[in-house]
Protein backbone atom coordinates (compact mmCIF):
# COMPACT_ATOMS: atom_id res chain seq x y z
CA UNK A 1 0.00 0.00 0.00
CA UNK A 2 3.27 2.26 0.12
CA UNK A 3 3.01 3.18 -3.59
CA UNK A 4 0.68 6.07 -4.10
CA UNK A 5 -1.61 7.06 -7.63
CA UNK A 6 -3.46 10.73 -8.46
CA UNK A 7 -7.33 10.64 -8.50
CA UNK A 8 -9.02 14.05 -9.29
CA UNK A 9 -11.95 14.16 -6.62
CA UNK A 10 -14.56 16.76 -6.35
CA UNK A 11 -12.12 18.95 -9.62
CA UNK A 12 -8.81 18.66 -6.86
CA UNK A 13 -6.03 16.44 -8.08
CA UNK A 14 -5.10 14.13 -4.92
CA UNK A 15 -2.60 11.55 -4.29
CA UNK A 16 -4.14 8.61 -2.48
CA UNK A 17 -2.74 4.83 -2.22
CA UNK A 18 -2.35 2.06 -4.55
CA UNK A 19 -5.09 -0.52 -4.52
CA UNK A 20 -7.55 0.86 -2.06
CA UNK A 21 -11.48 1.45 -2.59
CA UNK A 22 -12.76 4.51 -3.85
CA UNK A 23 -14.16 4.59 -0.69
CA UNK A 24 -11.07 4.48 0.96
CA UNK A 25 -9.24 7.12 -0.96
CA UNK A 26 -11.95 9.47 -0.42
CA UNK A 27 -10.98 9.10 3.22
CA UNK A 28 -7.62 9.54 3.04
CA UNK A 29 -8.09 12.64 0.99
CA UNK A 30 -10.30 13.66 3.70
CA UNK A 31 -13.78 14.54 1.86
CA UNK A 32 -17.31 13.77 2.72
CA UNK A 33 -19.70 11.73 1.28
CA UNK A 34 -22.92 12.21 0.34
CA UNK A 35 -26.25 13.37 2.29
CA UNK A 36 -29.32 11.88 2.91
CA UNK A 37 -32.83 12.85 1.44
CA UNK A 38 -33.32 14.95 4.41
CA UNK A 39 -29.91 16.26 4.18
CA UNK A 40 -28.02 14.34 6.82
CA UNK A 41 -24.46 13.72 6.30
CA UNK A 42 -23.35 9.35 5.70
CA UNK A 43 -20.60 7.88 5.08
CA UNK A 44 -19.90 3.99 4.47
CA UNK A 45 -21.50 1.79 6.12
CA UNK A 46 -21.68 -1.33 5.76
CA UNK A 47 -18.77 -1.65 3.78
CA UNK A 48 -19.73 -4.59 1.26
CA UNK A 49 -22.09 -2.85 -1.17
CA UNK A 50 -25.78 -3.74 0.59
CA UNK A 51 -26.13 -0.34 1.85
CA UNK A 52 -25.55 2.07 -0.84
CA UNK A 53 -24.69 5.06 1.25
CA UNK A 54 -21.23 5.71 -0.01
CA UNK A 55 -22.47 6.54 -3.58
CA UNK A 56 -20.57 8.71 -5.68
CA UNK A 57 -19.77 9.31 -9.43
CA UNK A 58 -17.01 7.51 -10.99
CA UNK A 59 -15.61 9.28 -14.58
CA UNK A 60 -19.17 10.61 -15.17
CA UNK A 61 -21.27 7.47 -14.24
CA UNK A 62 -23.13 8.21 -11.56
CA UNK A 63 -24.33 6.23 -8.28
CA UNK A 64 -21.58 3.83 -7.83
CA UNK A 65 -20.83 2.44 -4.27
CA UNK A 66 -17.75 3.63 -3.88
CA UNK A 67 -16.73 0.11 -1.61
CA UNK A 68 -16.67 -1.74 -4.63
CA UNK A 69 -14.59 0.24 -6.77
CA UNK A 70 -10.28 -0.14 -6.86
CA UNK A 71 -9.01 3.45 -7.61
CA UNK A 72 -7.33 3.59 -10.97
CA UNK A 73 -4.53 6.60 -11.40
CA UNK A 74 -6.33 9.32 -13.43
CA UNK A 75 -9.77 8.10 -12.32
CA UNK A 76 -12.60 11.05 -11.76
CA UNK A 77 -14.97 10.99 -8.63
CA UNK A 78 -17.55 13.24 -7.63
CA UNK A 79 -18.51 12.61 -4.01
CA UNK A 80 -22.02 15.13 -4.53
CA UNK A 81 -23.00 13.19 -7.58
CA UNK B 1 -24.82 -11.54 -25.52
CA UNK B 2 -25.51 -14.91 -24.12
CA UNK B 3 -23.28 -17.76 -22.44
CA UNK B 4 -24.55 -20.70 -21.31
CA UNK B 5 -22.26 -22.87 -18.83
CA UNK B 6 -23.05 -26.61 -17.16
CA UNK B 7 -23.08 -25.24 -13.82
CA UNK B 8 -23.11 -21.67 -12.83
CA UNK B 9 -22.48 -20.22 -9.46
CA UNK B 10 -23.25 -17.08 -7.49
CA UNK B 11 -21.18 -15.78 -5.05
CA UNK B 12 -17.54 -16.16 -4.59
CA UNK B 13 -16.93 -16.94 -1.27
CA UNK B 14 -16.10 -19.87 0.42
CA UNK B 15 -19.13 -21.67 -0.38
CA UNK B 16 -18.86 -20.46 -4.10
CA UNK B 17 -15.64 -21.66 -4.44
CA UNK B 18 -15.79 -24.96 -2.93
CA UNK B 19 -18.93 -25.28 -5.33
CA UNK B 20 -16.67 -23.97 -8.66
CA UNK B 21 -13.96 -26.31 -7.74
CA UNK B 22 -15.91 -29.45 -7.51
CA UNK B 23 -17.87 -29.32 -10.21
CA UNK B 24 -14.56 -28.31 -12.52
CA UNK B 25 -12.92 -31.33 -10.97
CA UNK B 26 -15.87 -33.38 -12.57
CA UNK B 27 -15.44 -32.27 -16.16
CA UNK B 28 -18.25 -29.60 -15.75
CA UNK B 29 -18.05 -25.57 -17.70
CA UNK B 30 -18.41 -23.61 -14.69
CA UNK B 31 -18.85 -19.52 -14.71
CA UNK B 32 -18.46 -18.56 -11.05
CA UNK B 33 -19.22 -14.81 -10.59
CA UNK B 34 -19.40 -12.12 -7.82
CA UNK B 35 -20.47 -8.90 -7.21
CA UNK B 36 -16.95 -7.76 -5.79
CA UNK B 37 -13.97 -7.33 -7.54
CA UNK B 38 -11.42 -10.15 -5.68
CA UNK B 39 -13.11 -13.59 -5.06
CA UNK B 40 -12.89 -14.60 -1.43
CA UNK B 41 -16.25 -13.13 -0.03
CA UNK B 42 -16.47 -10.99 3.34
CA UNK B 43 -14.61 -13.80 5.59
CA UNK B 44 -11.95 -14.20 2.91
CA UNK B 45 -11.95 -10.23 1.78
CA UNK B 46 -9.26 -9.14 0.32
CA UNK B 47 -6.91 -7.14 2.35
CA UNK B 48 -4.79 -4.39 0.46
CA UNK B 49 -2.15 -4.30 3.61
CA UNK B 50 -1.78 -8.20 4.70
CA UNK B 51 -1.62 -11.73 2.93
CA UNK B 52 -4.57 -13.50 2.88
CA UNK B 53 -4.49 -16.73 4.87
CA UNK B 54 -3.27 -19.93 3.18
CA UNK B 55 -6.27 -21.31 3.05
CA UNK B 56 -8.15 -18.66 1.31
CA UNK B 57 -5.40 -18.09 -0.99
CA UNK B 58 -5.22 -21.93 -1.90
CA UNK B 59 -9.12 -21.67 -2.49
CA UNK B 60 -8.85 -19.05 -4.47
CA UNK B 61 -6.30 -20.25 -6.83
CA UNK B 62 -7.97 -23.37 -7.20
CA UNK B 63 -10.55 -21.58 -8.92
CA UNK B 64 -9.16 -18.72 -10.83
CA UNK B 65 -6.37 -21.04 -12.43
CA UNK B 66 -8.55 -24.04 -13.38
CA UNK B 67 -9.26 -24.15 -17.20
CA UNK B 68 -12.74 -24.95 -16.78
CA UNK B 69 -14.03 -22.40 -14.37
CA UNK B 70 -14.68 -18.78 -16.18
CA UNK B 71 -14.02 -16.08 -13.62
CA UNK B 72 -16.38 -12.77 -13.90
CA UNK B 73 -15.87 -10.41 -11.42
CA UNK B 74 -17.98 -7.58 -10.48
CA UNK B 75 -20.76 -9.07 -12.12
CA UNK B 76 -24.77 -8.70 -10.52
CA UNK B 77 -27.42 -10.28 -11.12
CA UNK B 78 -30.14 -8.31 -11.63
CA UNK B 79 -33.30 -10.79 -12.67
CA UNK B 80 -33.60 -14.30 -13.41
CA UNK B 81 -36.24 -15.32 -16.51
CA UNK B 82 -36.76 -18.94 -18.08
CA UNK B 83 -33.63 -20.80 -17.19
CA UNK B 84 -31.09 -18.24 -17.28
CA UNK B 85 -29.62 -15.10 -15.27
CA UNK B 86 -29.20 -11.35 -16.12
CA UNK B 87 -26.17 -10.50 -14.91
CA UNK B 88 -24.36 -6.94 -15.21
CA UNK B 89 -20.70 -5.99 -14.95
CA UNK B 90 -19.12 -2.66 -15.05
CA UNK B 91 -18.98 -3.18 -19.41
CA UNK B 92 -21.84 -5.43 -20.41
CA UNK B 93 -25.53 -6.84 -19.92
CA UNK B 94 -25.80 -10.35 -20.73
CA UNK B 95 -27.74 -13.55 -19.98
CA UNK B 96 -26.24 -16.12 -18.50
CA UNK B 97 -27.78 -19.65 -19.11
CA UNK B 98 -26.84 -22.96 -17.02
CA UNK B 99 -27.36 -27.05 -16.55
CA UNK B 100 -27.34 -26.55 -13.10
CA UNK B 101 -27.15 -23.54 -10.20
CA UNK B 102 -25.66 -23.21 -6.94
CA UNK B 103 -26.57 -19.83 -5.33
CA UNK B 104 -23.65 -18.84 -2.84
CA UNK B 105 -25.14 -15.28 -1.62
CA UNK B 106 -23.91 -15.51 1.76
CA UNK B 107 -25.04 -12.93 4.34
CA UNK B 108 -25.76 -9.98 5.28
CA UNK B 109 -24.64 -8.37 8.72
CA UNK B 110 -27.64 -7.67 11.24
CA UNK B 111 -27.47 -3.72 11.85
CA UNK B 112 -29.98 -2.51 13.93
CA UNK B 113 -31.32 0.75 14.37
CA UNK B 114 -30.37 3.21 17.92
CA UNK B 115 -29.90 7.14 18.16
CA UNK B 116 -27.08 8.22 16.18
CA UNK B 117 -26.51 5.43 14.07
CA UNK B 118 -26.74 6.79 10.86
CA UNK B 119 -23.75 8.75 11.84
CA UNK B 120 -20.63 8.65 9.39
CA UNK B 121 -18.12 7.21 11.44
CA UNK B 122 -20.73 4.36 12.75
CA UNK B 123 -20.38 1.28 10.38
CA UNK B 124 -21.01 -2.58 10.95
CA UNK B 125 -18.81 -4.91 12.48
CA UNK B 126 -18.17 -6.96 9.57
CA UNK B 127 -18.74 -3.45 7.79
CA UNK B 128 -16.00 -1.90 9.50
CA UNK B 129 -13.57 -4.89 8.64
CA UNK B 130 -14.23 -4.75 4.89
CA UNK B 131 -13.15 -0.82 5.20
CA UNK B 132 -10.37 -1.84 6.62
CA UNK B 133 -9.38 -4.43 4.31
CA UNK B 134 -9.98 -1.91 1.66
CA UNK B 135 -7.65 0.18 2.64
CA UNK B 136 -9.73 2.80 4.60
CA UNK B 137 -6.85 4.71 7.05
CA UNK B 138 -7.20 3.53 10.36
CA UNK B 139 -3.80 4.39 11.91
CA UNK B 140 -3.91 5.67 15.20
CA UNK B 141 -7.75 5.90 15.15
CA UNK B 142 -9.48 5.05 18.37
CA UNK B 143 -12.34 2.34 17.33
CA UNK B 144 -15.10 0.65 19.73
CA UNK B 145 -16.38 -2.80 18.64
CA UNK B 146 -19.94 -3.79 19.73
CA UNK B 147 -22.93 -5.83 18.88
CA UNK B 148 -22.76 -9.61 18.74
CA UNK B 149 -20.85 -13.05 17.89
CA UNK B 150 -17.24 -13.72 17.60
CA UNK B 151 -16.95 -11.77 14.37
CA UNK B 152 -16.38 -8.69 16.92
CA UNK B 153 -12.73 -10.46 17.67
CA UNK B 154 -12.45 -10.97 13.94
CA UNK B 155 -13.37 -7.26 13.30
CA UNK B 156 -11.37 -5.91 16.52
CA UNK B 157 -8.26 -8.01 15.22
CA UNK B 158 -8.72 -6.49 11.70
CA UNK B 159 -8.77 -2.61 12.90
CA UNK B 160 -5.36 -3.04 15.44
CA UNK B 161 -3.58 -4.94 12.63
CA UNK B 162 -4.41 -1.74 10.47
CA UNK B 163 -3.23 0.40 13.33
CA UNK B 164 -6.50 1.25 15.09
CA UNK B 165 -6.59 1.57 18.71
CA UNK B 166 -9.32 -0.59 19.51
CA UNK B 167 -10.62 0.83 23.01
CA UNK B 168 -12.54 -2.38 23.66
CA UNK B 169 -14.61 -5.25 22.57
CA UNK B 170 -18.72 -5.01 24.09
CA UNK B 171 -20.57 -7.86 23.46
CA UNK B 172 -24.37 -8.22 24.05
CA UNK B 173 -24.15 -11.49 25.74
CA UNK B 174 -24.03 -11.80 28.65
CA UNK B 175 -20.90 -13.52 30.48
CA UNK B 176 -22.31 -16.54 31.28
CA UNK B 177 -23.74 -17.10 28.20
CA UNK B 178 -20.30 -16.19 26.45
CA UNK B 179 -18.76 -19.01 28.93
CA UNK B 180 -20.71 -21.80 28.16
CA UNK B 181 -20.26 -21.24 24.69
CA UNK B 182 -16.07 -21.12 25.06
CA UNK B 183 -16.95 -24.18 27.65
CA UNK B 184 -18.38 -25.90 24.77
CA UNK B 185 -15.90 -25.17 21.85
CA UNK B 186 -13.65 -28.49 22.58
CA UNK B 187 -15.94 -30.62 19.96
CA UNK B 188 -14.53 -28.35 17.57
CA UNK B 189 -10.84 -27.45 18.10
CA UNK B 190 -10.17 -25.60 14.95
CA UNK B 191 -12.67 -22.96 15.99
CA UNK B 192 -10.58 -23.17 19.58
CA UNK B 193 -7.76 -22.58 18.12
CA UNK B 194 -9.43 -19.44 16.30
CA UNK B 195 -10.22 -18.10 19.21
CA UNK B 196 -7.17 -18.50 20.73
CA UNK B 197 -5.27 -17.08 18.39
CA UNK B 198 -7.20 -14.27 18.20
CA UNK B 199 -7.02 -13.17 21.66
CA UNK B 200 -3.45 -13.40 21.67
CA UNK B 201 -3.49 -10.94 18.66
CA UNK B 202 -6.18 -9.00 21.33
CA UNK B 203 -4.08 -8.84 24.10
CA UNK B 204 -4.60 -6.04 26.36
CA UNK B 205 -7.99 -5.24 24.40
CA UNK B 206 -11.50 -4.70 27.04
CA UNK B 207 -14.05 -7.58 26.62
CA UNK B 208 -16.54 -6.67 28.17
CA UNK B 209 -19.98 -8.77 28.33
CA UNK B 210 -23.00 -7.53 28.57
CA UNK B 211 -22.59 -4.06 27.39
CA UNK B 212 -24.80 -2.40 24.71
CA UNK B 213 -24.40 0.82 22.90
CA UNK B 214 -27.26 2.67 23.59
CA UNK B 215 -26.56 6.17 21.07
CA UNK B 216 -24.03 7.59 19.17
CA UNK B 217 -23.43 11.73 19.16
CA UNK B 218 -21.73 13.98 16.86
CA UNK B 219 -22.79 16.62 14.41
CA UNK B 220 -21.42 15.66 11.29
CA UNK B 221 -19.41 13.28 12.43
CA UNK B 222 -19.54 10.48 15.18
CA UNK B 223 -17.87 11.82 18.12
CA UNK B 224 -18.77 9.59 20.91
CA UNK B 225 -21.02 6.58 22.59
CA UNK B 226 -22.88 5.94 24.98
CA UNK B 227 -22.61 1.89 26.48
CA UNK B 228 -24.52 0.42 29.15
CA UNK B 229 -23.14 -2.16 30.87
CA UNK B 230 -23.07 -4.17 34.12
CA UNK B 231 -21.74 -1.13 35.46
CA UNK B 232 -24.55 1.36 34.32
CA UNK B 233 -24.09 4.00 31.35
CA UNK B 234 -20.70 5.32 30.19
CA UNK B 235 -19.68 7.64 27.62
CA UNK B 236 -16.77 6.58 25.25
CA UNK B 237 -15.19 9.57 22.98
CA UNK B 238 -14.30 7.81 19.77
CA UNK B 239 -13.74 7.77 15.37
CA UNK B 240 -15.04 4.58 14.67
CA UNK B 241 -18.01 2.49 16.00
CA UNK B 242 -17.95 -0.85 14.54
CA UNK B 243 -21.66 -2.43 15.40
CA UNK B 244 -23.27 -5.41 14.22
CA UNK B 245 -25.73 -8.11 15.46
CA UNK B 246 -24.48 -11.19 13.65
CA UNK B 247 -25.99 -12.14 9.92
CA UNK B 248 -28.75 -12.55 8.08
CA UNK B 249 -28.86 -15.02 5.18
CA UNK B 250 -29.06 -13.21 2.04
CA UNK B 251 -31.88 -15.01 0.32
CA UNK B 252 -33.26 -12.70 -2.44
CA UNK B 253 -32.15 -14.20 -5.39
CA UNK B 254 -33.39 -17.83 -4.27
CA UNK B 255 -36.74 -15.91 -3.66
CA UNK B 256 -36.65 -14.14 -7.01
CA UNK B 257 -36.42 -17.78 -8.34
CA UNK B 258 -39.24 -19.04 -6.40
CA UNK B 259 -37.06 -21.71 -4.13
CA UNK B 260 -38.74 -22.31 -1.34
CA UNK B 261 -37.46 -20.43 2.15
CA UNK B 262 -38.05 -20.98 5.90
CA UNK B 263 -37.63 -19.00 8.63
CA UNK B 264 -34.58 -18.85 10.71
CA UNK B 265 -35.46 -16.36 13.71
CA UNK B 266 -37.21 -13.48 12.13
CA UNK B 267 -35.67 -13.93 8.92
CA UNK B 268 -35.51 -16.82 6.17
CA UNK B 269 -33.10 -19.08 4.67
CA UNK B 270 -33.04 -21.86 2.09
CA UNK B 271 -34.40 -25.31 2.16
CA UNK B 272 -32.16 -27.52 0.52
CA UNK B 273 -32.33 -31.62 1.05
CA UNK B 274 -28.95 -33.60 1.92
CA UNK B 275 -27.48 -32.94 -1.23
CA UNK B 276 -28.36 -29.27 -1.11
CA UNK B 277 -31.19 -29.30 -3.74
CA UNK B 278 -33.87 -26.44 -3.14
CA UNK B 279 -37.28 -27.02 -3.87
CA UNK B 280 -35.97 -26.17 -7.48
CA UNK B 281 -34.58 -29.67 -9.18
CA UNK B 282 -31.24 -28.01 -10.83
CA UNK B 283 -30.67 -24.80 -8.50
CA UNK B 284 -28.51 -25.70 -5.00
CA UNK B 285 -27.82 -23.36 -2.57
CA UNK B 286 -25.04 -23.35 0.08
CA UNK B 287 -23.10 -21.76 2.43
CA UNK B 288 -25.31 -18.78 4.74
CA UNK B 289 -27.76 -18.41 2.39
CA UNK B 290 -28.91 -21.62 3.58
CA UNK B 291 -28.94 -20.75 7.54
CA UNK B 292 -25.78 -18.88 9.14
CA UNK B 293 -22.84 -21.63 9.62
CA UNK B 294 -19.85 -20.06 8.90
CA UNK B 295 -16.31 -20.97 6.71
CA UNK B 296 -16.87 -24.44 7.64
CA UNK B 297 -20.34 -25.11 6.40
CA UNK B 298 -19.82 -23.11 3.15
CA UNK B 299 -17.21 -25.07 2.33
CA UNK B 300 -18.34 -28.70 2.45
CA UNK B 301 -21.62 -27.44 1.56
CA UNK B 302 -19.76 -25.83 -1.81
CA UNK B 303 -18.32 -29.44 -2.38
CA UNK B 304 -21.29 -31.55 -1.69
CA UNK B 305 -23.54 -29.07 -4.06
CA UNK B 306 -20.40 -28.76 -6.72
CA UNK B 307 -20.47 -32.68 -7.05
CA UNK B 308 -24.01 -33.22 -6.85
CA UNK B 309 -24.53 -31.45 -9.64
CA UNK B 310 -21.95 -33.11 -11.85
CA UNK B 311 -23.82 -36.64 -11.00
CA UNK B 312 -20.87 -37.03 -8.57
CA UNK B 313 -22.05 -38.41 -5.50
CA UNK B 314 -19.96 -41.08 -4.54
CA UNK B 315 -18.45 -39.64 -1.55
CA UNK B 316 -21.69 -37.61 -0.80
CA UNK B 317 -21.61 -39.86 2.90
CA UNK B 318 -18.33 -37.79 4.49
CA UNK B 319 -19.32 -35.09 3.53
CA UNK B 320 -22.48 -34.76 4.62
CA UNK B 321 -20.91 -35.88 7.78
CA UNK B 322 -18.61 -33.50 8.20
CA UNK B 323 -21.48 -30.98 7.03
CA UNK B 324 -23.50 -32.19 10.63
CA UNK B 325 -20.48 -31.78 12.64
CA UNK B 326 -20.47 -28.25 11.11
CA UNK B 327 -24.08 -27.11 11.57
CA UNK B 328 -23.71 -27.79 14.79
CA UNK B 329 -20.98 -25.38 15.34
CA UNK B 330 -23.73 -23.28 14.12
CA UNK B 331 -26.67 -24.27 16.56
CA UNK B 332 -23.71 -24.06 19.22
CA UNK B 333 -23.37 -20.51 18.53
CA UNK B 334 -26.83 -19.53 18.30
CA UNK B 335 -27.58 -21.01 21.30
CA UNK B 336 -25.44 -18.62 23.29
CA UNK B 337 -25.78 -15.51 21.53
CA UNK B 338 -28.99 -15.07 22.02
CA UNK B 339 -29.79 -10.78 21.56
CA UNK B 340 -31.16 -9.25 24.48
CA UNK B 341 -34.72 -8.09 23.59
CA UNK B 342 -33.67 -4.69 24.98
CA UNK B 343 -31.80 -4.37 21.53
CA UNK B 344 -34.79 -4.93 19.25
CA UNK B 345 -35.98 -1.40 21.45
CA UNK B 346 -33.35 0.96 21.02
CA UNK B 347 -34.82 2.80 18.53
CA UNK B 348 -36.71 6.10 19.44
CA UNK B 349 -39.47 7.33 17.75
CA UNK B 350 -37.04 9.93 15.87
CA UNK B 351 -35.03 7.34 15.35
CA UNK B 352 -34.44 6.96 10.80
CA UNK B 353 -35.21 3.29 10.60
CA UNK B 354 -35.18 3.55 6.87
CA UNK B 355 -32.01 5.24 6.11
CA UNK B 356 -32.06 5.63 1.82
CA UNK B 357 -35.26 7.72 2.62
CA UNK B 358 -35.04 9.38 6.38
CA UNK B 359 -38.03 7.60 7.46
CA UNK B 360 -38.58 7.69 11.45
CA UNK B 361 -39.95 4.55 13.17
CA UNK B 362 -42.61 7.34 14.59
CA UNK B 363 -43.62 7.31 10.75
CA UNK B 364 -44.41 3.59 10.68
CA UNK B 365 -46.31 3.26 13.54
CA UNK B 366 -49.92 1.82 13.47
CA UNK B 367 -48.93 0.40 9.63
CA UNK B 368 -50.03 -2.90 9.63
CA UNK B 369 -47.35 -4.43 6.89
CA UNK B 370 -44.66 -3.37 4.72
CA UNK B 371 -46.68 -2.50 1.73
CA UNK B 372 -48.56 0.10 3.51
CA UNK B 373 -45.34 1.20 5.50
CA UNK B 374 -44.27 1.71 1.80
CA UNK B 375 -46.78 3.44 -0.17
CA UNK B 376 -47.51 5.85 3.95
CA UNK B 377 -43.69 6.47 3.90
CA UNK B 378 -41.48 5.44 0.89
CA UNK B 379 -39.33 2.89 3.90
CA UNK B 380 -37.60 0.16 1.75
CA UNK B 381 -37.77 1.75 -1.15
CA UNK B 382 -34.33 3.70 -1.79
CA UNK B 383 -31.38 2.54 -3.28
CA UNK B 384 -31.05 -0.56 -0.57
CA UNK B 385 -34.03 -1.87 -2.07
CA UNK B 386 -34.79 -2.74 1.68
CA UNK B 387 -31.79 -4.49 2.39
CA UNK B 388 -31.04 -3.14 6.00
CA UNK B 389 -34.35 -1.89 7.19
CA UNK B 390 -36.60 -5.13 6.09
CA UNK B 391 -33.66 -7.27 8.43
CA UNK B 392 -34.00 -5.17 11.31
CA UNK B 393 -38.02 -4.19 11.17
CA UNK B 394 -38.25 -7.70 11.06
CA UNK B 395 -35.96 -8.44 14.09
CA UNK B 396 -37.64 -5.93 15.74
CA UNK B 397 -40.70 -7.35 14.92
CA UNK B 398 -42.37 -5.18 13.23
CA UNK B 399 -44.32 -5.15 9.08
CA UNK B 400 -41.55 -4.97 7.35
CA UNK B 401 -41.29 -3.94 3.51
CA UNK B 402 -41.18 -7.26 1.57
CA UNK B 403 -42.40 -8.28 -1.90
CA UNK B 404 -39.46 -8.97 -3.86
CA UNK B 405 -39.48 -7.76 -7.82
CA UNK B 406 -36.83 -7.47 -10.20
CA UNK B 407 -34.08 -5.80 -10.58
CA UNK B 408 -32.53 -7.46 -7.51
CA UNK B 409 -30.02 -4.53 -7.82
CA UNK B 410 -30.43 -0.64 -8.89
CA UNK B 411 -28.79 -1.64 -12.88
CA UNK B 412 -28.20 0.46 -15.64
CA UNK B 413 -31.62 1.38 -18.55
CA UNK B 414 -29.28 -0.80 -20.69
CA UNK B 415 -29.10 -3.37 -18.45
CA UNK B 416 -32.50 -3.49 -18.41
CA UNK B 417 -33.18 -2.93 -22.42
CA UNK B 418 -31.42 -6.44 -23.09
CA UNK B 419 -33.41 -8.69 -25.23
CA UNK B 420 -35.30 -11.00 -24.19
CA UNK B 421 -33.63 -14.69 -22.49
CA UNK B 422 -32.54 -16.68 -25.15
CA UNK B 423 -33.99 -20.56 -25.82
CA UNK B 424 -31.20 -22.44 -25.19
Amino acid sequence: MSARMHITLNGNVVEVPEGVSVAAAIAHAGQAFGRSPGGRRRGPFCGMGVCFECRVSIDDIAQQRSCMVTVREGMRVDTDG
Amino acid sequence: MAERYDVLVVGAGPAGLAAAAAAAGQGARVALLDAQPRAGGQVWRHDVGHRAPFSARRHIAAVQEHPRVTWMAQTQVVAAEHGSLLAEDPRRAHWLGYGALILATGARELLLPFPGWTLPGVAGAGGLQALAKQGWPMRGRRVVVAGSGPLLLATAATARRHGAQVLGIHEQATFAAVSRFAGGLWRWPAKALQAAALRTRLAGVRYQCGSVVVAAHGDDQLREIELDGPRGRQRVACDYLAVGYGLVPDVRMAQMLGCRLEPEGAHARVVVDTEQRSSIGNVFAVGETCGIGGRDCALVEGEIAGRTATGATADLPALQRRRRHARAFAAHLREHFVLDPRIRALAEPDTLVCRCEDVPLRALEGLQDGRSAKLATRCGMGPCQGRICGSALAEMGRPAPNGLRPPLFPARLATLAEAEAPAW
